[in-house]
């Protein structure tokens, strides 16, 4: 394993595939975007299996996902936003997965390459685009004109509100992207550290003490930021569907 | 966000400088010849994903939260059900024993009065018997006082014919005595 803390990125060909002159390969990347899908897939169904009045701990844990999830869409968007919540529970349990699975050693982020991140944040962005307008219609348009705005202020302030629109798809995935690419960079430098002082002889070792304590106290955050950024993507995706539904704010 | 950017950034200048490995090409988040590969695996994985939530996970886990509210609510109404009951049949009690308490106290009250009415009726008969014995008692008594009246005129007559008889000699007649009795005891 090498020691460059930009190699965990690399995305790697296993089965090369090529339609058109464009590369489609199956890659470490789709890889691990197939684990996320059948480890949640599977905590999801086995634990469910049972289908418990009382439930086992793993039928709780799943349960709690699904009314921590519920309960986000419900407060944002409101008992309609509800018949998103297959989309957002997707989202939530592929980017939780995604991150965690990035917690292994060895394994392949998949949320630490934006193109992923800005997918997922263009399907929330384009389902409230496209719903936005055939629910609503033209009304949809009152999101970038807000009421009790005066007359003078309304070009500047629908200016304002529409670059903060189109910004949303780039703050949502680069959010994610920056946050797992930024944790992995600086864990892999850090455990760098104590492998590069350890081969320095006795007081490398005791110097590596250090980086490996950062090491740990990291790995904690990373566990943390990877359920925080899943949950703050998650609650994004809520507040941008609230608009989908309730354009007139 | 911009803390974080710059920490990525620093860290990136940290680990270019590690010389023991170069990487050829971009920065691999950023080399877009992986987009293609990534978007495709990314749609089928995803939208695998998305089919398996819609149909099997959501159903089933809003299926199992469905019954246990369900289930919760028929037990509460089950049982406030059978407080209800209790309470009816707490209630048939009180009245029932309501019921048995005034039966009671009538019983109670009519038993009372008849044995005052009988007592009476008895006394009442008593008292009858009694005065009947007691005029019955009273006429012999007059009876005998009246007989002994008569004979204490005899007796007196005997007696003073008697002494008349030894004082003077002489019986008196039948007459005199009578009339001289009669004067004496009138």
């Amino acid at each position: 394993m090498s020691n460059d803390p930009i190699h965990q990125f690399q995305i790697q060909k296993i089965f090369p595939i090529e339609v058109g002159g464009m590369d489609f390969s199956f890659t470490n990347s789709s890889l691990f975007m197939g684990l996320t899908v059948a480890a949640a897939s599977a905590f999801l169904i086995f634990s469910t299996s049972g289908r418990g009045l009382v439930p086992t701990r793993m039928q709780s844990v799943a349960e709690m996902a699904y009314e921590f999830v519920a309960s986000m869409l419900r407060d944002a968007a409101g008992t309609d936003g509800m018949r998103f919540f297959p989309m957002v529970f997707s989202i939530f349990m592929f980017v939780l997965f995604g991150n965690l699975f990035g917690m292994f050693p060895y394994f392949f982020t998949i949320t630490s390459h934006i193109i992923v991140t800005f997918a997922l944040a263009m399907l929330v962005i384009l389902t409230v685009v496209i719903y936005g307008f055939m629910r609503n219609g033209m009304k949809f348009l009152k999101l970038f004109v807000p009421s009790g705005v005066p007359g003078a202020l309304i070009p500047l302030v629908t200016a304002i509100e529409i670059i903060s629109f189109l910004s949303r798809p780039i703050s949502l995935s680069v959010r994610l992207f920056a946050n797992m690419l930024a944790g992995h960079i600086t864990l892999k430098v850090f455990s760098g550290f104590v492998v590069s002082l350890g081969a320095l002889g006795a007081a490398g070792v005791a110097g590596a003490v250090l980086p490996l304590g950062m090491t740990v106290a990291l790995t904690a955050l990373e566990f943390l930021v990877a359920f925080l950024q899943a949950y703050v993507f998650t609650v994004l995706t809520c507040m941008y569907l609230n608009d989908a539904l309730h354009p007139s704010h | 966000m911009a803390g974080e950017t710059q920490s990525t950034t620093e860290a990136t200048h940290a680990g270019t400088e590690v010389p023991t490995e170069h990487h050829s090409g971009p920065f691999p988040p950023f080399n877009s010849e992986t987009f293609a590969s990534q978007i495709l695996w990314l749609a089928i994985t995803f939208g695998l994903f998305y089919w398996i939530i819609k149909n099997v996970a959501v159903p089933r886990i809003s299926g199992i939260l469905e019954d246990r509210k369900d289930r919760i609510a028929g037990d509460l109404s089950e049982a406030n059900r059978l407080k209800e009951e209790t309470d009816e049949a707490i209630a048939a009690y009180e009245q029932a024993l309501a019921e048995a308490r005034a039966k009671a106290h009538g019983i109670a009250h009519d038993t009372r009065a008849k044995l005052k009415a009988d007592n009476e009726a008895r006394r009442e008969k008593a008292e009858a018997e009694l005065a009947k014995k007691l005029a019955a008692a009273e006429s012999q008594i007059a009876e005998v006082k009246s007989q002994a009246m008569e004979q204490i005129g005899d007796i007196a007559g005997e007696t003073t014919s008697a002494l008349v008889e030894a004082l003077m000699g002489k019986a008196p007649t039948k007459t005199d005595l009578s009339k001289a009795l009669k004067s004496a005891m009138d």
